[in-house]
């Protein structure tokens, strides 16, 4: 089953795509180990995730920490640090 | 209520449709956020948001509000696209009974939003333009509101 990932801020412009349909392999069960994976992926996604530990994410549109695990999500997304207001 | 638009906002007109027809009410704070020109370094300003994610988050963040505070009416408008310095960014309204649950409700909101809300902000001037990056005072601002709850 394909997951929707979505891209926002620097980490769009870094990758080059706002979004995209991925097939995530069954090894990869959470947000840690799919931001590892996706750096695999070519140089624009290790030059985005290169500093993981400051990008945040959410699954089905609600935040979540690199330890949750991704289980039937459709859409995950991938951003800076949020600052509106 | 919450509301993502591009337009610009008018604030005497959302409070007298927030005060119509409630009137317990006896105190509103309403709070603006604007554009810096940061001394001429910011000539614009870019508001890009997760749309579906930005209303389902200020959704949860005002239920957070009501559950904390009995208000009598509660209203976030986030302005997204492209803005000016002096621009309006943000409108936070709260009302109640009494004064104190609509100060501290309304800076509750704001901190919360300030770390949670997806919103990004990409500024342009003379010397070209950058990522807003987040500033730490407004997590310590968020977090000071965990102290006493459930979570």
């Amino acid at each position: 089953m394909s997951t929707r990932l979505l891209y926002f801020a620097w980490v769009k412009e870094k990758i080059g795509v706002a979004a995209e349909e991925v097939d995530i392999p069954s090894h990869v069960t959470t947000v840690a180990e799919l931001m590892t994976w996706l750096k695999t992926r070519g140089p624009e996604f290790d030059h985005a995730f290169a500093r993981s530990e400051v990008i945040k994410a959410a699954i089905d549109q609600a935040h979540v920490r690199h330890d949750a695990a991704i289980g039937a999500a459709r859409e995950i997304a991938f951003f800076p640090p949020v600052t509106g207001g | 209520m919450i509301r993502v638009q591009q337009e610009d906002f008018d604030i005497g007109a959302e409070i007298v449709r927030l005060k119509a027809g409630r009137s317990g009410i006896g105190a509103i704070v309403a709070f603006v956020g604007t554009v810096r020109d940061q001394a001429g370094d910011v000539e614009e300003m870019a508001l890009e948001h997760y749309p579906g994610m930005t209303e389902a988050e200020l959704q949860r963040i005002e239920a957070e509000a009501c559950a904390r505070w009995q208000l009598q009416s509660c209203l976030i408008v986030h302005r997204t696209g492209t803005l000016r310095p002096s621009d309006n960014i943000v409108l936070v309204v709260t009302a109640s009974e009494h004064r104190e649950a609509a100060f501290r409700s309304a800076e509750f909101l704001m901190d919360y939003l300030k770390t949670r809300a997806p919103f990004w902000k990409r500024e342009s001037g003379p010397q070209g333009s950058r990522w807003v990056e987040a500033d730490s005072r407004d997590v310590a601002a968020s977090s000071r509101w965990n102290k006493h709850a459930a979570e």
